[in-house]
């Protein structure tokens, strides 16, 4: 019992990050039809821009502030200059194109921080608390009220202000949202800022857990995107779910069977519930128009 | 010139005379050898593009088929006591089996849900090669014995440069045979729409199932080449990076270009060679020029530049 109870914590704590990347993830799927393989970066620029803004001397608080507003900027960085001037290429196009900018990414954080792995101190303290037998971190804590608190911000956001219904409309049809007179160009470029601003604060979070270094973004996207896909391609809500499942499963399967097929077992679920339900777990039937 | 570029044989033609030519200017063993790299892996891409480009479906899991070539031509020696082309034979055949087994269920699914599952697919290869430590090294790696054939070790830069570069024309070849053929107007058939192609009578599932039954033939070859001529395999022969890799190769060249699969294997093979002297700007650069060419032809770089030739000089 204090073992399930063990990794149900660990499974949480991880999955909330990667419901944090499939999050990000859908917003700029939805808003732009793209699916941003550099989603990853923004988590592990979160991480070490907060690791090397503390080493500079600022408090961790204002350091994690800095952070987010130069991944936010990356966002839209990486929205203007790759992605809007390829605007009508092929889908496949779009992620390539992504996948060529988290490569820059990654480069470039090589050389301009380092390669070395960093960590982050625990915002309160490592002193575990026991439940139930079993422990559970004062960060992994953190994590998963962070976590729940952007998930509300994002939803308050997308449900009660202008801005967050004309990314909704925009998402719904791009055409339409136009002819209302949405700037849909800037509303994408907003999705790319959010979800930046998310996967930043994801980084910031987690790093005091597992560390960060210039290539942890690779495994975080292909985990998010697997997670985003789980759910539902372009359901938010699947997205979290999705998540969710994959960290549990990913821990549970390492608990029980074996660490080294964590991911083995991760996938053939993935796979099994594909061939069951070919739009994932919440996906809608779309219906392909000729 | 524009008939040049219309006709797929003449193509070939042209690819054989640069095939056969290319050493008398190759200055040293050193660029033999990387040639003989962008052979190889023009190969898997032109494998890939026979799903990606004409057929219209994704993969991104393909280095799992690579990587089934890279470790039967090392296994197959070592436990099975198998010679190195038999080897060869038995890898490809288990990868065109393993494809025939799980194309059927994974190619049911489309786009997004279809990329995650060949993922899954390449992940499980993967993970298998790099745990499995005690029969395959794990991630350290094996060595490869070398092929041996009629009584001789084939070795050496230069011997691996027409192995490679007959099986490409060879490869080239089939693919141009086949997308001309009613194959390939059922897969582009099924690339522009599935539901219109199934009401034309088209056996969609088995067209689909064909391409990628073939793709992975192509890339498990590949994967034994590449192998064979290094002397050594590492998991990074089955890695999701590969994948990706070879999409970049596929889509950076042009998807649905068989000119294009070869450029795109050469750009992404040689580029790295020459950015070394960027030192540590190395992927930085790499991925710039990845945006950069996208943005500017983003149907890739051969079918971008022949449209432009066939519009004549604006």
């Amino acid at each position: 019992m204090a073992e399930l109870l063990q990794f149900t914590f660990s499974g949480l704590t991880v999955g909330a990050i990667y419901a944090l990347v499939a999050l990000g993830f859908t917003l700029i799927y939805n808003a732009s039809d793209v699916a941003n393989f550099a989603q990853g970066e923004f988590v592990m620029l979160g991480g070490m821009v907060t690791v090397f803004a503390m080493a500079a001397g600022l408090p961790i608080g204002f350091a994690a502030l800095v952070a987010i507003v130069f991944v936010a900027l990356v966002g839209l960085l990486l929205h203007r200059l790759a992605i809007e001037p390829a605007r009508g290429a092929s889908s496949v196009t779009l992620i390539i194109i992504t996948i060529g900018a988290s490569i820059f990414l990654r480069g470039m954080t090589a050389i301009l921080l380092d390669k070395n792995f960093h960590n982050l101190p625990p915002f309160f303290g490592s002193e575990p608390f026991v439940i139930g037998g079993a422990t559970l971190l004062p960060q992994s804590l953190v994590v998963l009220v962070g976590v729940a608190l952007v998930l509300l911000a994002v939803w308050l956001f997308m449900s009660r202000t202008l801005l967050g219904k004309s990314l909704l409309a925009t998402a719904a049809n791009r055409t339409a949202a136009q002819l209302t007179g949405i700037n849909t160009s800037a509303v994408i470029g907003m999705a790319f800022v959010i979800s930046a601003m998310i996967g930043a604060v994801g980084g910031i979070l987690v790093t005091p857990i597992t560390l960060t270094y210039y290539d942890a973004g690779t495994m975080l996207a292909l985990k998010g995107f697997a997670g985003a896909v789980l759910g539902g391609m372009g359901n938010p809500i699947g997205a979290v779910v999705g998540g969710l499942v994959l960290g549990l499963l990913e821990q549970f399967s390492a608990g029980y069977l074996s660490s080294q097929y964590k991911d083995a077992v991760a996938f053939i679920v993935i796979l099994l519930v594909l061939f069951t339900m070919p739009q994932g777990l919440f996906g809608a039937k779309t219906v392909e128009r000729v | 010139m524009r008939r040049c570029l219309n006709s797929p044989f003449l193509l070939i033609l042209a690819l054989g005379a640069v095939v056969a030519l290319l050493p008398l200017i190759l200055p040293s063993n050193f660029y033999v050898r990387v040639v003989a790299i962008v052979y190889i892996n023009a190969l898997a891409v032109l494998g890939l593009n026979l799903l990606m480009g004409f057929a219209g479906q994704v993969s991104l899991g393909h280095a799992g088929f690579f990587g089934i070539g890279a470790y039967a031509v090392a296994l197959g020696p070592v436990y099975l006591g198998l010679p190195g082309w038999a080897s060869l034979i038995g890898g490809t055949a288990l990868s065109g089996l393993l494809a025939f087994v799980v194309g059927r269920p994974i190619l049911r699914l489309s786009g997004y849900y279809l990329a995650i599952a060949t993922l899954g697919m390449g992940v499980l290869i993967s993970m298998v090669v790099s745990n499995e430590a005690n029969i395959t090294g794990g991630p350290n790696g094996m060595e490869v014995p070398r092929l041996v054939l009629f009584g001789s070790r084939i070795t050496g830069s230069l011997t691996w440069y027409w192995i490679s570069g007959i099986t490409l024309v060879i490869g080239a070849l089939i693919v141009v045979n086949l997308i001309e053929s009613p194959t390939g107007r059922a897969f582009r058939a099924i690339h522009d729409s599935e539901i219109a192609a199934r009401v034309l009578g088209v056996d969609v599932a088995r067209y689909k199932l064909l391409a990628f039954v073939l793709s992975a033939v192509f890339t498990s070859i590949a994967g034994s080449y590449l192998v064979l001529l290094d002397g050594f395999v590492t998991p990074n022969t089955t890695s999701f990076l590969l994948s990706i890799e070879l999409v970049v190769m596929a889509v950076l060249g042009g998807l649905g270009s068989i000119l294009g699969s070869i450029v795109g294997a050469a750009i992404l093979v040689i580029l790295p060679q020459f950015l070394t002297v960027f030192h540590d700007y190395e992927h930085a650069v790499l991925g710039a020029i990845i945006i950069v060419f996208l943005i500017f032809l983003p149907s890739g770089i051969v079918p971008a530049l022949a449209s432009l030739i066939r519009r004549g000089p604006a």
